[in-house]
């Protein structure tokens, strides 16, 4: 049972005024630890909703998940918040880095939740970014990066507490080819080299092509798993 | 979690300078509203001083049964000797009782200010003037001799009118009258008086009637005894009361005046104050939406987020309140202010913005805070994440 993620008939609805519609019809799928998963889709198949039911931000109307062996689909507000700070990694399309901080600050934030001291967020920040190769712009401001690297600077704040789990909504969706390649090649390097387990929501063929496998979804299921 | 708070309340407030311009709305809001509500009670503390500073327990003022103030009231003078000579005054050293029988007038003067002319009180006094007001004191010139036309004149009607320094000539009721000396008396009601003998101020006046006896009692506990033995006197009619209770009186109207307008113009400019923190957090935190969804995604609670909208509100307010206090303090602390006082005329007192006052203010200005940061405190903490992630 080396299932990270597991959901087991997984319904999503939302209301829109009188009307309900349902955005996940019924959905299994499991992720081994230590996959990069591309996910892939039209837009509005609800991609971004299966995500944040992965990543703990919202909750299904029906169905379970788990993600490292715990059940997070009753968890209250709380709750959630508490297993996100412990296991999820964001990496966002627009980076959201707060741009009153300098780089070393941004990806110290996610410490700030942990009980480790000043001197040890310091240093593990540090180590975050020197992965991500970006450890000489520190004292940068997110203003004074350019896309690419504030998404460094993204992906090193969202492992920097050596979360489970990375979920990225399209990271390279703002960045050009160049760049969007070489931050593929360091998500890669992530999965292969320190064991994340990642799942990526991408619209180009081409970066699903750096993961291990790609799920293909279509208004609100998954087909069945292909090998890349 | 103090760690937290610190963090995004420090990331907060590193980032408010981008939203200086809606910030100033809750500083300068508050501000206003600090200043006026500082400034209102201000002037009721320095009226309520002037007034209090006033008479003396021990004193009582006679006047004609059913009279309010001295000038609706006449006493005769066979009355005004019984008045002096009922048991309970005290008696100077030469053994005549402590007491003045007096002519009060309104005569008008210019204002150094405008130059326009206003009431003052003038008032014909008796020989144990200074027994019987011994917080009087000359600090100008000497004291009026008796059948001569001289006047002493207070100090803030000195320094409230035109024409009255030492030497000068008044014109009164076609006669002249040289001041010949500058009286203060503590600070209170009469310091914006004329004062003149008595018999000298009659006769100029071609009356014989007074309006008011004042007696130093023995005690301030033959009040009682003294007034009983006056009201029960058949000859008379009269009406006797303390002196800080006759002044209390006579000031009743402005002290409500200042204190509805302190609690309505207050409370009013407080409410919009409100409103306008309102609308100015309700616009920081919808600024501040990603930022928000962005920690709260991490994992960061509530709390440090509603503990920084309310920090901000409640430090934009102080600073407001600061600004407005000290805005009352430069420009009213010890401004001279007059207004109608008893007998119709003018009392001169001073705005006293006392640091208890600048309290009041400032604690105004946190409720304000308070209540302006409340709801956009609940809805930063509401945010759903999911839908103002998606927002960008
Ligand atoms: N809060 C909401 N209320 C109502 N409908 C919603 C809400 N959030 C998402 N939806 C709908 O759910 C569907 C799936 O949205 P989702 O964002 O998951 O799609 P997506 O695959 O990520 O699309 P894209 O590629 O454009 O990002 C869409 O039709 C969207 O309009
Ligand atoms: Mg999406």
């Amino acid at each position: 049972m080396s299932s990270i993620v597991s959901l087991k008939r997984v319904a999503k609805r939302y209301q829109r005024g009188k009307q309900t519609v349902e955005v996940l019809h019924s959905l299994d799928l499991e992720i081994e630890a230590g996959d990069f998963v591309a996910l892939m889709g039209p837009s509005g198949s609800g991609k971004t909703t299966l995500l944040n039911l992965i990543g703990g931000l919202d909750r299904p109307s029906e169905g379970e998940v788990s993600v490292g062996g715990q059940r997070i689909d009753r968890l209250s507000g709380s709750a959630l918040a508490r297993f996100r700070a412990r296991h999820i990694g964001f990496v966002f399309q627009f980076y959201n880095l707060m741009p009153m901080l300098s780089a070393q600050a941004n990806v110290e934030l996610p410490l700030l939740l942990t009980s480790l001291s000043a001197g040890k967020r310091h240093q593990h920040a540090l180590t975050a970014l020197q992965i991500v190769g970006l450890a000489e712009r520190a004292k940068h401001k997110p203003a004074e990066l350019s896309g690419g690297q504030a998404q460094r600077v993204a992906i090193a704040r969202a492992l920097v507490a050596d979360p489970t789990l990375l979920v990225c909504d399209e990271p390279t969706g703002d960045l050009d080819r160049k760049t969007a390649d070489e931050i593929l090649g360091l998500l890669q390097l992530l999965n292969r080299e320190h064991g994340k387990t990642i799942i990526m929501v991408t619209h180009d063929p081409k970066a699903a092509e750096y993961a291990k496998h790609i799920l293909h979804m279509d208004k609100g299921t998954l087909a069945p798993q292909a090998v890349a | 979690m103090l760690k937290q708070i610190i963090a995004v309340t420090g990331m907060n407030l590193r980032n408010l300078s981008q939203r200086l311009g809606v910030s100033l709305v809750i500083v300068i809001g508050i501000a206003v509203t600090v200043a006026v509500l500082v400034s209102v009670l201000a002037m009721s503390a320095g009226f309520n001083k002037t007034l209090a500073n006033t008479g003396r327990p021990d004193r009582a003022i006679v006047l004609r049964g059913g009279s309010e103030a001295e000038l609706s009231s006449t006493i005769s003078r066979e009355n005004t000797q019984t008045i002096i000579d009922a048991p309970g005054v005290r008696r100077d050293a030469d053994g005549k009782p402590i007491a003045s029988a007096e002519m009060v007038a309104i005569i008008n003067l210019p204002l150094k200010t405008s130059g326009a002319d206003a009431n003052v009180t003038f008032r014909g006094v008796g020989g144990k003037l200074q027994v019987l007001r011994p917080e009087l004191h000359i600090i100008e010139g000497r004291m009026f001799r008796p059948a001569l036309r001289e006047v002493i004149v207070g100090r803030a009607a000195q320094a409230q009118f035109k024409g009255l320094g030492l030497g000068s000539r008044i014109d009164m009721r076609g006669s002249q009258w040289t001041v010949v000396g500058v009286f203060e008396s503590g600070g209170d009601a009469h310091e914006s008086e004329l004062m003149a003998d008595i018999e000298t101020a009659l006769s100029a006046y071609r009356r014989n009637l007074f309006q008011s006896v004042t007696v130093m009692l023995e005690s301030a506990d033959t009040f009682k005894a003294y007034k009983d033995a006056l009201t029960t006197d058949p000859t008379l009619s009269v009406d006797v009361k303390r002196e800080p209770q006759y002044y209390a009186a006579q000031s009743k109207r402005l002290t409500e005046l200042l204190n509805f307008l302190a609690t309505w113009v207050g409370g009013i400019m407080a409410l919009g104050a409100v409103f306008g923190t309102l609308n100015t957090m309700y616009s920081a935190v919808s600024s501040r939406q990603m930022e928000i969804a962005t920690l709260r995604a991490i994992g960061f609670g509530a709390t440090p987020v509603i503990v920084s909208v309310f920090v901000e509100a409640l430090l934009l307010s102080l600073i407001g309140s600061l600004l407005g206090g000290l805005l009352a303090w430069l420009f009213f602390n010890g401004n001279v202010v007059n207004t109608l006082g008893s007998n119709f005329s003018q009392v001169v007192f001073r705005l006293t913005v006392t640091p208890a006052l600048l309290g009041s203010g400032v604690s105004l200005a946190l409720v304000v805070g308070l209540f302006g940061g409340l709801f956009p405190a609940i809805r930063a903490a509401r945010l759903p994440i999911v839908e103002a992630l998606r927002a960008q």
